[in-house]
């Protein structure tokens, strides 16, 4: 069963088409890969999906449910989540109040009953602080939990981003390059990490990503854009030899030498 | 040294007589001599050094309190400047409270606002208008002035004028952001001021430059609130009223919320943050506290008029903010005491013993050089060095801290399910 469903989408930024007419369906509960060159438009993607872009033209359905013309905070209120290219922590609070931001939605302690400091509101507040502890710990991150976001170590940064995201309850996760410039034994463990998520709190996960050990590791279905365009799509073992895939990444010439 | 003060932190004994010791010997020393400025402010810093104590918040809050409302007005009202001293603690407190709304809006959720004295101002007016035989010429219905009871109404009204004007204000100024913020923001402030300057014609609703004068006094159980020493408590209770919903905010999902805007709007948004409502917020509860204080001041000074809420007013209240650390509720009070203190006593007092030894022949200060008159240059002086050496300000803003037991015990209660999975995962890992 597909839990989103892309069509047609198209996102022009003036004269430049950075998504061209790109269809995708991505089934409930897989993991599934965006790949493709520099300026393909993976993350141009990512943000019509998430709402900070809005489309052109086409259509997205999240449980057969357009969500196109959502702000950014109602995609994440329906259920998307998503981590960031460029890492946006919230550098100066701590690790665990960056969870605590990710359970907005799940809270519900107003302007005035903050102010009175009701019951409900205390116990509410204690009951984020744990789960958000608990998520820290599901992505090993709770030694760290009293620190500043921004005085973590890069890897690990990445991985805070993940457990905010997670802390939105969503159905399906994006990852925008969530290996970026981390060491090969981070990697693995992200992609631990990743595997575990979706096995075991019924996510559906899409990821950009430039490693391609992980990608043919853990994906089971991949899309490859080039130029804004999908050039090709299907198992990782479909991708790893098809020529167009080849050529957009090493070249014409490549996919000759290669066939 | 070091050693010294680690050993004091280490002692609650040692650090409670400490304090005693200080506010019993600043006490008497103002007791006894009433003119000594020196003795009353630091008596006033007894509250300093009580925030550095590592005591539990509640004896803080006991010790600060029995300073502030017996210790304090008891030492002060033994002589002749009791008065004066009351109308400084008075205007310390009024600014505390802006300088705290300022902060939520310029500190918590990082919108620099230029324009923040509007505010105080639109308070002030709401008051104003209505307490005096002005809103005669305009309104329909009702006899005016209100008298002296409605101004505990009031306090609420401005309140809420304020905080109704915070979102008129942010709809269409949330546009724009960081230095264009400001400019409109500045813009809004300047506005404000001439509409009041300017509002007698064609309907005379402000009394424009003329100003609003012999405002009602607040009055309760028939007593009417006329001196310095009885303002004080006005503001003293609304004040703790303010802190305490400052800090609560602060810590809460809307706080939190507000500090995610400041650091990071897109990703605050994919968090799920209505970007929209979470400033509009911001900009309404700070505003509310001017508001509040506004009728105070109104009613203080019982005379309104639009040269009290210019634009220098707005920086000053910046300038507090900024001295004593953005996003940080203890640095912000100590930043608009000190502020607030160095305008009213310091520099008034310096001038008169400028002007003494002039008037002995001791030396001659030209007038323009009257340290009263570098208001502007002091707090210039002041932008520039905290900007350099210290741009966290004095006081830099902490993040709560957590102990790990609370965080970890009763599992039961939450998502036991991911708990489960989160061992199981550390299996996988090892």
């Amino acid at each position: 069963m597909s839990i989103l469903t892309v069509k047609n989408l198209t996102k022009q930024f003036g004269g430049l088409v950075a998504n061209s007419n790109i269809d995708m369906e991505v089934q409930k509960g897989s993991i599934t890969a965006v790949i493709g060159p520099n300026g393909a438009g993976k993350t141009t993607f990512f943000n019509m999906v998430t709402g900070v872009y809005q489309p052109t033209s086409g259509e997205i359905l999240l449980n057969n449910e357009s969500i196109v013309g959502l702000k950014p905070h109602q995609v994440t209120k329906k259920g998307i989540a998503r981590t960031f290219q460029n890492i946006r922590l919230f550098g100066a609070i701590t690790v665990l109040e960056n969870v605590m931001v990710g359970m907005h939605n799940h809270l519900h302690g107003g302007l005035f009953s903050t102010i009175l400091n009701l019951p409900r509101v205390r116990k509410e507040e204690k009951e984020a602080r744990r789960e958000a502890y608990r998520l820290l710990e599901y992505v090993g991150l709770e030694s760290f939990y009293n620190e500043e976001a921004s005085s973590l170590p890069y890897g690990a940064q990445r991985k805070l981003e993940i457990a905010r995201a997670l802390a939105t309850k969503p159905k399906v996760l994006l990852l925008d390059e969530p290996a970026a410039g981390m060491n090969p034994k981070e990697t693995s463990e992200l992609t631990k990490l990743i595997y575990n998520m979706r096995e075991e709190l019924d996510l559906t996960i899409v990821l950009i990503e430039h490693d391609m050990k992980l990608v043919m590791e853990i994906s089971e279905h991949i899309v490859v854009l080039d130029h804004g365009e999908k050039i090709a799509e299907g198992t990782p073992d479909d991708i790893r030899n098809n020529e167009k895939v080849i050529e957009a990444y090493l070249g014409k010439g490549a996919a000759t030498t290669a066939s | 040294m070091k050693n010294l003060l680690y050993a004091i932190q280490q002692n609650k004994r040692l650090q409670a007589i400490i304090v005693g010791l200080y506010i019993v010997v600043t006490f008497f020393s103002l007791y006894l001599a009433q003119k000594s400025v020196v003795a009353f402010l630091l008596l006033l810093s007894s509250l300093l050094l009580l925030y550095f104590t590592t005591f539990s918040n509640r004896v803080k809050w006991l010790i600060g309190g029995v300073v502030m409302v017996v210790l304090l007005p008891l030492a002060a009202s033994q002589g002749e400047a009791y008065q004066s001293y009351m109308e400084v603690a008075t205007l310390v407190g009024i600014y505390i409270a802006m300088a705290l709304g300022l902060n939520i809006v310029v500190g918590m959720a990082g919108l620099l606002d230029l324009g923040f004295v509007a505010f105080f101002a639109l308070g002030a007016y709401t008051y104003g208008i209505f307490a005096t035989g002005q809103a005669n010429n305009f309104m329909p219905f009702g006899h005016y002035p209100l008298s002296g009871e409605s101004f505990w109404v009031f306090i609420f009204i401005g309140c809420f004028v304020a905080a109704l004007f915070g979102i008129l204000l942010g709809v269409p100024v949330l546009r724009v952001k960081g230095d264009y913020l400001a400019i409109v923001t500045l813009g809004f402030g300047e506005i404000i001021r001439i509409i009041f300057n300017n509002l007698d014609k064609p309907v005379n609703i402000t009394n424009g430059a003329m100003g609003l004068a012999s405002v009602q006094p607040p009055r309760l159980f028939g007593i009417d609130f006329m001196y310095p020493n009885q303002f004080y408590y006005i503001v003293l209770v609304i004040l703790v009223t303010v802190i305490f919903a400052v800090r609560r905010l602060e810590f809460s999902k809307i706080g939190r919320a507000w500090k995610a805007v400041r650091e990071n709007e897109i990703a605050a948004q994919a968090m799920g943050i209505h970007l929209v409502k979470t400033k509009l917020m911001a900009f309404a509860v700070g505003a509310s506290f001017s508001g509040m204080m506004g009728v105070v001041f109104a009613a203080k000074q019982t005379f309104v008029d639009p040269t009290s809420f210019t634009l220098l007013e707005s920086i000053t209240i910046l300038v507090m903010v900024i001295l004593g650390g953005m996003g940080s509720v203890p640095g912000v009070i100590l930043g608009a005491a000190l502020v607030t203190i160095l305008n009213l006593q310091v520099l008034t007092e310096l001038t008169n013993w400028l002007n003494q030894l002039s008037l002995n022949g001791v030396i001659n200060v030209p007038d323009a050089l009257s340290p009263a008159k570098m208001q502007r240059f002091i707090f210039g002086v002041i932008l520039i060095l905290f900007a350099l050496y210290r741009p966290q300000g004095l006081l830099p803003a902490k993040n709560p801290v957590f102990d790990e037991k609370d965080l970890k015990d009763a599992d039961k209660l939450i998502n036991a399910g991911v708990q489960k999975e989160a061992t199981q995962h550390v299996h996988l890992d090892s």
